[in-house]
C-alpha cells in the first residue's frame, strides 16, 4: 500500500494521458455527477456529495475539499463499453446487390478514473454477457481489453446503496489496476493506493509515493467501513432465485405495475442491463443504409413483439421480466446475480419503486407452493 | 476464452454476407420459398443443422429470423420457406431471381436426430411449422433404415395452405411415412381430415417408450400437441419443441428472445420439452 | 353376436368397460356399412343412433346457407360419430357424410337410453365417456375458432 497526495493524483492523470488513454472520470454536469473525459483533478467534483433516496437525487456542498464524496450518479461506465448508440455497419447499393462495410474505426483506449466497487462488479458481469461462450461482441471486447481501471473505494454511502448485501462493495477487492481510498483527517488529505495489476504497478512507479503506515491504512479501512455501516438498505438474497421463480403469479406484480410507468429509467441507469435493439436507417436516395445498435429496455412494448403478436403486453409482465431476470434468471444465464446494489434503479425511478422493498414484500407474502 | 477471442477475428457475426436468389416461388397464396446461393462463388457451401435458422436481411428494410427448410446434405444452396406477414418478409417476397439479400447464420440448436436412431419418430407440425422440420425429415429419409416408424401429423389452416404438397405425397409413397394432414376449415372438395392436429393422434399407435417426438407450430398448438403426447405416455425428455421469440441479434446479446432463463436464439429454438416444462404454462413470460 | 361383442370390446370407446355392460350394449348394437358419399344422417333428423367408427372417414357438415355446405370436422377409425342421442330433444346438429366407405357399429340410442335409465351406473358410465368426447369436440372447435395458423 502506498500513499498518494493530490499533486501526484494530478500527475497520475497526466501519465495516463501521455500513455494515450482517454481519461474518464466524475464531473458535474446537468446538476448531477456523471462520467466524462477529464484533463485534470480540477474537473473532479471537489467538495460535492450526492443525497439520494427513492426518486430523489440532490448534489450538496460538503465542508471539505474531498474529491470522491459522491457515490454514484445516473450514468454508469457501461456507456463507454456498450455505447447507447453504435453503428454496426454501413451498406451501399451496388447494381442488384449491395456491399456491407463494417466500420472498423479505431477503438478508444480508456482509463476509467473513479470506478466504484459496485460498478467494477457490474463491468465483470457485462464481461460475461458480451462473451457468452458462443459469441463475443467485437466492439465491447476490443474496448474492454484496453481499459485501465482506477477504482476509488466508497467512504460514504448514499440512501439508496445496498452493495454490502450484494457483496459487491464498498471496497473493490480485485481486478482493478489501481485502487484508491480517499482519506481526509486532521487537515490531512491523502489517498491510500493499492496496486492491482502489473500495469497498475508500472504507472505507480512513475509517481512520487510513500509507503502507507499502519495508521494510514487503518484510516482508509475505517472510512470504507463507515460507508458500509451507514448503509441503510439491504437485499436479502437467500433463496432469491427460487423465491422469484415460484412467484410468477403473485399479486405483487400487479401492485407494482399500478405504480410503474414502464418508462425504462431503471434499465437505462442500471450498470448491468444490456438489452439492445437493431435499427436500420436509410438515406433519402435509398442507396445507403446503416445498421445501428441502440439500448433497448424490456419495459418497451415492442421488446417482446413477434409477427402477429406480442408475448408481454401487460406492465406487470414487463416488470416481472425485469426483476426476475435481474435477480433470478441472470444467475442461470451468467452464474451471477445481475444486481450489484448500486441503488440507481431506486433513485432514478420517477415513482420511487424500490427493488429491495419489493423483494421484502414478496418474501413476506409468498404464493403457496402448489407443485 | 482464447477460442472466443480468436472467433472475433474470423468473422463478426453481426455483419451479413450477401447471397443471391437462385429461385423464388410461391408455395401458397402467402408463403413463398427462396433458394439462395453465395454471391460471387456459387459453389461455396452453406453448413447448417436441421432446425437452425438464419437472419435474412432485405436491403434498407431490416432483418428477420427465418428457419432453414432445405436438405442439410445439399450444401451449395439453401432453401427458406417464408410466410409473408411483416415488413421484412413482404420485402423479401418481392425479390426476383438474381437479386441479392443479406444473410447471417446459421444460428441456434437443432433437432436431435443422431441419438434418435433406432427410435420411432413422431412429428407434429402446424402451419409454417413444417418448414423448420423439413431438413429433419430429409435427414431421416436419407437414413431411413436407422429409424423405426415415422409419423407426420400436419395441421394447416385450409387445404390451400398446405405446403410441399407434391413432396408430402412422395414421402408417403416412397419412404413409408405415415402422413396425416388435417385442416381447420375446408369446403366440400376436400376429402381429407378436418379438425385439430391432435385429434389425428388417435389414428396411429404410438409406442411411448421408443418414440421421439418433434413439434413445431404456433405455441398454443404445441401446448395441445405436447399434452396429447404426454397423455399417450411419452416422457417430456423425448419431446422436442421449436419456440419462437423476438430475435434481433441472434447471438444472445440483445435480450429480446429471453424465455425464462433461456435465450431462444442460442439456447433454442429447439428445446427438449423437459427444459421448458416448468415455465411453459406461465402467462406472458 | 359373439363377433359383434368382440368388435365392440376392441373399440377405444369401450376401453375398460365392465363385461356386463358390454353385453348390454351389444344388445343395442348392429353392424353397418355406408358406401362412399352416402349421407349417414341429416341435420335436424331424429338422432336415433351413434356410431363407433371402425374404418373410413365421415365429414360433419352444416348448411351454411349462403356460405355453402361447411365441412367442420371429420371423424375416423377409433372415434365416435354422434352424441345427440344422449341429449334431448335427440336431433342431429350436423349432416354426416361418408367420405370413404365407412364400417361402423351403430348403437341404438333409445335402446341404450332405456338401459341407462334402468341402471344409473351404466348411465353415468356412458355420460362420462360422452362428456369426454364433448369436451374434445368443444376444445377442438375453440382451437379452430382461434385460427392459430393465420398470422396478422
Amino acid at each position: 500500500m502506498k500513499i498518494l497526495d493530490k499533486i501526484n493524483l494530478e500527475k497520475l492523470i497526466g501519465i495516463l494521458k501521455q500513455d494515450g488513454y482517454k481519461v474518464i472520470g466524475p464531473v458535474i454536469k446537468d446538476g448531477v455527477i456523471l462520467y466524462d473525459e477529464i484533463d485534470s483533478i480540477k474537473d473532479l467534483p471537489e467538495g460535492w456529495e450526492d443525497e439520494q433516496e427513492a426518486a430523489s437525487y440532490r448534489l450538496k456542498k460538503t465542508n471539505d475539499k474531498s474529491l470522491f464524496s459522491y457515490v454514484v450518479g445516473p450514468q454508469s461506465w457501461k456507456k463507454f463499453i456498450f455505447p447507447q448508440r453504435l453503428r454496426l455497419w454501413k451498406a451501399k447499393r451496388e447494381g442488384k446487390g449491395f456491399s456491407v462495410n463494417s466500420t472498423k474505426e479505431s477503438k478508444p483506449k480508456y482509463a476509467f478514473f473513479g470506478v466504484r466497487s459496485c460498478e467494477l462488479n457490474a463491468i465483470f458481469i457485462q464481461d460475461k454477457v458480451f462473451n457468452n461462450g458462443m459469441f463475443a461482441d467485437s466492439y465491447y471486447n476490443e474496448v474492454r481489453d484496453n481499459i485501465l481501471i482506477i477504482s476509488v473505494n466508497c467512504t460514504r454511502s448514499a440512501g439508496t446503496c445496498f452493495c454490502v448485501s450484494m457483496k459487491t462493495g464498498p471496497k473493490a477487492k480485485n481486478r482493478f489496476d489501481i485502487s484508491l481510498t480517499e482519506v481526509i483527517k486532521n487537515e490531512e488529505h491523502y489517498f491510500v493506493l493499492e496496486e492491482g495489476s502489473p500495469r497498475g504497478s508500472d504507472i505507480t512507479t512513475q509517481l512520487e509515493t510513500m509507503d502507507a503506515s499502519e495508521v494510514q491504512i487503518k484510516e482508509a479501512d475505517d472510512a470504507i467501513n463507515n460507508a458500509a455501516l451507514k448503509m441503510n438498505r439491504s437485499m436479502n438474497t437467500a433463496g432469491l432465485k427460487e423465491l422469484l421463480y415460484s412467484n410468477h403469479d403473485h399479486p405483487i406484480w400487479a401492485q407494482i405495475a399500478s405504480k410503474c410507468l414502464s418508462c425504462s429509467n431503471c434499465t437505462m441507469v442500471c450498470p448491468t442491463c444490456f438489452c439492445s435493439n437493431m435499427e436500420d436507417t436509410t438515406d433519402l436516395s435509398g442507396n445507403n443504409t446503416e445498421r445501428w445498435r441502440r439500448w433497448d429496455s424490456c419495459f418497451n412494448l415492442d421488446y417482446s413483439k413477434v409477427t402477429g403478436g406480442n408475448f408481454r403486453t401487460s406492465g406487470k409482465a414487463r416488470y416481472r421480466q425485469w426483476m426476475t431476470h435481474k435477480l433470478a434468471s441472470w444467475i442461470d444465464q451468467f452464474g451471477t446475480s445481475g444486481c450489484v446494489g448500486c441503488g440507481r434503479c431506486i433513485t432514478w425511478c420517477p415513482v420511487g419503486i424500490d427493488i429491495t422493498k419489493e423483494i421484502e414484500n414478496l418474501r413476506n407474502s409468498p404464493m403457496p407452493i402448489t407443485k | 476464452m482464447t477460442d472466443n477471442k480468436s472467433a472475433i477475428k474470423i468473422a463478426d457475426p453481426m455483419i451479413p454476407e450477401t447471397v443471391k436468389v437462385k429461385k423464388i416461388f410461391w408455395e401458397t397464396e402467402d408463403v413463398f420459398t427462396m433458394e439462395l446461393v453465395h454471391e460471387g462463388d456459387e459453389r461455396k457451401e452453406f453448413r447448417f443443422k436441421p432446425g437452425q435458422f438464419n437472419m435474412l436481411y432485405a436491403f434498407g428494410v431490416g432483418e428477420s429470423a427465418i428457419s432453414i427448410s432445405s436438405d442439410s446434405s445439399k450444401k451449395t444452396s439453401l432453401l427458406h420457406t417464408i410466410h409473408k406477414v411483416g415488413y421484412v418478409t413482404n420485402e423479401l417476397s418481392k425479390l426476383k431471381r438474381g437479386d441479392i439479400l443479406g444473410l447471417r447464420g446459421p444460428f441456434g440448436t437443432s433437432w436431435p436426430l443422431e441419438d434418435a436412431k433406432g427410435k420411432d419418430i413422431c412429428i407434429i407440425v402446424g402451419g409454417i411449422g413444417l418448414a423448420p422440420l423439413r431438413p429433419a425429415i430429409y435427414h431421416i429419409l436419407k437414413h431411413r433404415k436407422h429409424y423405426g416408424k415415422i409419423t407426420l401429423y400436419y395441421g394447416a389452416r385450409t387445404p390451400r395452405d398446405i405446403l410441399y404438397t407434391v413432396e408430402l405425397e412422395t414421402w408417403k409413397k416412397k419412404y413409408d411415412i405415415q402422413l396425416e394432414v388435417t385442416v381447420d376449415r375446408a369446403d366440400s372438395s376436400w376429402r381429407g381430415h378436418i379438425g385439430v392436429v391432435t385429434a389425428l393422434m388417435n389414428y396411429v399407435k404410438l409406442l411411448p417408450e421408443k418414440t421421439r417426438a418433434m413439434v413445431c407450430g404456433p405455441e398454443i398448438m404445441m401446448k395441445y400437441a405436447v399434452d396429447e403426447l404426454i397423455k399417450h405416455g411419452m416422457d417430456e425428455k423425448e419431446i422436442f419443441v421449436s419456440l419462437e421469440r423476438n430475435m434481433k441479434c441472434a447471438l444472445g446479446f440483445c435480450g429480446h428472445c429471453q424465455y425464462g432463463p433461456s435465450f431462444v436464439c442460442k439456447d433454442g429454438p429447439v428445446f427438449s420439452f423437459s427444459k421448458v416444462t416448468d415455465i411453459f404454462e406461465i402467462k406472458e413470460l | 353376436m359373439e363377433d359383434l361383442s368382440g368388435i365392440l370390446k376392441n373399440h377405444p370407446f369401450m376401453k375398460d368397460l365392465d363385461e356386463n355392460y358390454l353385453k348390454q350394449l351389444t344388445g343395442c348394437a348392429s353392424n353397418v356399412v355406408y358406401p362412399e358419399d352416402e349421407v349417414m344422417f341429416k341435420e335436424g333428423d331424429k338422432a336415433e343412433k351413434f356410431y363407433l367408427i371402425r374404418s373410413g372417414k365421415v365429414a360433419l357438415e352444416i348448411n351454411g346457407r349462403d356460405k355453402g355446405n361447411l365441412r367442420i370436422l371429420t371423424v375416423g377409425p377409433g372415434q365416435i360419430l354422434g352424441w345427440s342421442w344422449i341429449v334431448s330433444p335427440y336431433k342431429w346438429h350436423f349432416e354426416a357424410h361418408a367420405l370413404e366407405e365407412v364400417r361402423a357399429i351403430a348403437l341404438d340410442g333409445e335402446c341404450l337410453r332405456n338401459k341407462c335409465e334402468d341402471d344409473p351406473k351404466l348411465g353415468y358410465e356412458m355420460l362420462k365417456r360422452f362428456s369426454h368426447i364433448l369436451e374434445q369436440r368443444l376444445q377442438s372447435t375453440r382451437m379452430q375458432l382461434l385460427d392459430v395458423f393465420k398470422r396478422v
